[in-house]
């Protein structure tokens, strides 16, 4: 488990005042800045906002932007929406999951890559589209799947060339 | 994003000063470039092409403008570039590749008509009712490149809420206004009652476009009447709707539209607080809003004492934190509440009870982003637009298998064979159009031969699916019925909050259902079971989630039962979809070795040679699909 610095948690936790509305926008910029929710914050979060634990942790598993679990560097998000599964979407996440190494959604063991499927990313004319890190890309097919990823592996290329497939 | 902002509005002749700057970089007096860069454009590789346009433009010393636009809503030809010369119509290129923008560039001030797609000759007005003309004289036609008012997809176009989207750069508020932006707030403020605004709003018949349609005027007069305060407004903008992205078009492309629409709905409401809820998988409308909300408090267009009136007005974002269910509305309350997003029962609505325990007004952004034109044409003219009880224009999102994935806006009333086949352009590669879905998940499969009903709040209900977000997935003859009932539940499954029982464990007992009829192993008794379930979860479950999860089984099952009773009777699925009733092989008389399957083929299950012959052991075949797409010469079957 990653160590957390808490004089970074305290610059977090100090952007944010005591109201309990505060509770989901805390997390999110935890969860953003270490990639996922580590037990001691959950615990501060608890002191400082005091709302109980165990409504902490409700809220915590409740939203599917949270994790409880270390996730890989890499998030990549393959679009379930409508119009990504009819023009295929679930064959790239089976090809995604084929090239990471899983059986099924979440974290390569090498933490490299974490696995979601996400529910439309609003780019449904391009359909099918997933999104790795903040990088959206369009109109895929299995066979470009893996030079995508590639991109992101330790040692690929920094800069993402052209992205998106050859239908607009 | 300009720094030129002249700091404080107090009177109409400031916000005109605004106009004049925004005028001057809306049509400069030299030539302009336009990139499109929402999401869907930076998706189709915009980011390079806005690239080599800068690049471009450096190298040969050019004098041009270069401009970013959100998106007019022509998916299927992103990346777009624009280009407009001073005096001469706008020319839009398609599917740009940055090697073309030299050349694009190069041959200016003569347009490249052997890659344009459409010319715009003007822009029409909402606002004001004014057209303005790109055009010295003539009327701005260019041989050889259609014009937009002949593009069958833009023809029957009426942009109300997309006023703006793909015409001004989204991170500028002068440009706004030099589109009448915040005058309609102005005359609100100085020239109405705040009872006289209500009752435009009361007047335009304008139903929120959310989804269930109530009339925004009456939820207005609502949360206006309703005892106690602080009032709050909320703008959703938690577009969860897979297949609809309507919401992120308007956010990332014309972000102070919505907050001028509630401004105006907090001073016609009494309210002087409004958060907008945006879902966290759109980044850039998050920014986009950010963006517009400082440069508006800067302006003294938000905030304290706005334009000098004495009303005050602050606005806030809420991100979500990815739950479907917070669309509705009183999850999306005790979302921004902290609280995990289950929805409560209502009464009491959240216009007597709700964020904070008082009076909130909740409005979709398309609704928010309609109210300054209402208030500056008047509600009687909106009224005159659309049909029946469904007054105005919506937004749909065209996607799926269809010619012309598009953002269209059209008058309500438009029919749905009309938006698929000329709006649409069609089917395209010689399928045929078998359903539309609209509504998301809580609505419906539209068959193919009910294509002539009129797109509005009631006859889509009537033909079993609802108007929803106006997300409308056109679905081919390879589409599987019993796999689109599959998804949805498994989509619903997910997404149910669990709070009712009924809902939680039905659905997950009809995707069961279901997925056994996809895998051939269906019961002739399942199709009543799953009628029976559907009924229960509809009847007993709190909220519209679960009030609606069955429609997309229901629908699918009142129209295409053949296709189920083909998966039970003859375990076969007629649109080869479904994994486990379906077998690839490549035909030997077709292929030719040339091995594009091969490396990948997941399951490792072609075997052969190298210009020879190749085929699959179905042993190890794991359907996934690889070598169908791969294979040039059309010698991969499915059975």
């Amino acid at each position: 488990m990653l160590h957390v610095e808490s004089a970074t948690m305290d610059e977090t936790l100090a952007q944010f005042d005591d109201r309990r509305a505060n509770l989901i926008p805390i997390l999110q910029e935890v969860q953003a800045t270490y990639s996922y929710l580590p037990e001691d914050v959950l615990r501060r979060v608890s002191r400082k906002l005091k709302v109980p634990l165990p409504q902490v942790y409700q809220v915590a598993t409740f939203y599917r932007c949270f994790s409880l679990k270390p996730r890989g560097k890499h998030v990549v998000q393959v679009c379930l929406g409508t119009a990504c599964h009819v023009r295929g979407g679930t064959r790239i996440l089976e090809r995604v999951e084929t090239e990471t190494g899983l059986t099924d959604v979440g974290t390569t063991a090498d933490l490299e890559f974490v696995v979601e499927t996400v529910r439309c990313l609003g780019c449904c004319g391009l359909a099918p589209v997933m999104r790795v890190d903040r990088d959206v890309f369009a109109s895929l097919e299995q066979s470009k799947v893996k030079s995508v990823l590639n991109r992101y592996r330790a040692g690929g290329l920094k800069r993402p060339a052209r992205k998106g497939g050859s239908r607009g | 994003m300009a720094d030129h902002i002249i700091p404080h509005i107090t009177d109409l002749e400031a916000l005109e000063r605004y106009a004049i700057h925004g005028r001057a970089s809306l049509y400069p007096e030299r030539t302009k470039i336009m990139v499109g860069m929402a999401t869907c454009g930076r998706a189709a590789g915009a980011e390079e092409v806005l690239e080599a346009v800068r690049e471009s433009i450096e190298e040969r010393h050019l004098d041009y403008a270069v401009a970013e636009t959100g998106c007019i809503g022509w998916c299927s030809q992103e990346p777009l570039l624009d280009v407009w010369v001073p005096g001469r119509p706008r020319v839009t290129y398609g599917r740009v590749k940055p090697k073309q923008v030299r050349e694009i560039i190069g041959s200016l001030p003569i347009p490249r008509t052997d890659l344009a797609l459409a010319v715009m000759t003007g822009d029409d007005n909402p606002v004001t009712g004014r057209y303005h003309s790109y055009c010295n004289g003539d009327d701005g036609r260019v041989d050889g490149v259609p014009s937009y008012s002949d593009l069958p997809l833009f023809r029957r176009q009426l942009r109300i809420v997309m006023r703006n989207c793909g015409i001004v750069d989204p991170s500028s508020l002068e440009e706004y206004a030099a589109r009448g932006g915040y005058r309609s707030l102005w005359h609100a403020l100085f020239s109405r009652t705040p009872v006289e605004v209500l009752a435009e709003v009361l007047t335009s018949g304008l139903r929120g476009r959310g989804g269930a349609g109530f009339p925004t005027g009456r939820k207005w007069q609502a949360v206006r009447d309703a005892a106690g305060g602080p009032k709050y407004l909320i703008c959703n903008a938690d577009e969860g709707d897979p297949g609809a992205y309507m919401d992120r078009g308007v956010l990332e492309g014309d972000p102070h539209s919505v907050i001028e629409g509630m401004i105006i709905g907090g001073y016609a409401m009494g309210a002087h607080e409004g958060v907008i809820y945006v879902r966290e998988e759109y980044p850039l409308a998050v920014a986009r809003m950010s963006e517009a909300i400082l440069q508006a408090e800067r302006a003294d267009l938000l905030g304290k004492n706005i334009l000098d009136s004495g009303f005050s007005f602050h606005v806030s974002i809420a991100k979500g934190a990815g739950a479907f269910v917070c669309g509705e509305e009183t999850a999306l309350i005790a979302s921004i509440e902290g609280r995990v997003g289950e929805p409560r029962p209502r009464p009491p609505y959240p216009s007597e009870k709700g964020l904070w325990g008082k009076p909130t007004c909740i409005n979709n952004v398309e609704t928010w982003a309609t109210v300054p034109v209402i208030v500056s044409r008047g509600g009687e003219w909106f009224s005159h637009i659309g049909i029946g009880k469904s007054k105005g224009t919506k937004v749909f999102s065209l996607v799926g298998n269809v010619a012309n994935t598009a953002l269209i806006e059209v008058p309500m009333g438009t029919t749905l064979g009309d938006i698929v086949n000329e709006i649409g352009g069609g089917i395209p590669a010689g399928r045929i159009c078998k359903a539309v879905q609209t509504g998301g998940p809580s609505g419906g499969c539209i068959p193919a031969e009910k294509l002539d009903i009129p797109v509005d709040y009631e006859s889509l209900a009537q033909a079993g699916s609802i108007m929803g977000s106006g997300g409308m997935i056109v679905m081919d003859d390879r589409t599987c019925m019993v796999d689109i009932a599959k998804y949805f539940l498994g989509f619903l499954e997910d997404e149910s909050c669990g709070k009712c029982f009924s809902c939680r464990v039905g659905t997950q007992r009809m995707k069961e259902i279901v997925t056994r009829i996809a895998a051939g192993k269906g019961r002739e008794d399942d199709l009543r079971l799953l009628e029976d379930l559907a009924w229960l979860v509809q009847e007993t479950s709190l909220c519209g989630l679960g009030n609606s999860a069955p429609n997309p089984v229901l629908s699918t099952l009142r129209y295409f039962r053949d296709e189920y009773l083909a998966h039970i009777r003859d375990h076969r699925c007629p649109a080869k979809v479904c994994k486990e009733l379906i077998t690839y092989s490549i035909d030997p008389a077709v292929c030719n070795g040339c091995g594009a399957c091969v490396s990948l083929c997941s399951g490792k299950a072609i075997l052969g040679e190298k210009k020879k012959l190749y085929r699959i052991e179905q042993a190890q075949c794991t359907k996934c699909g690889a070598c169908l797409e791969s294979c040039k010469f059309d010698a991969v079957l499915v059975n």
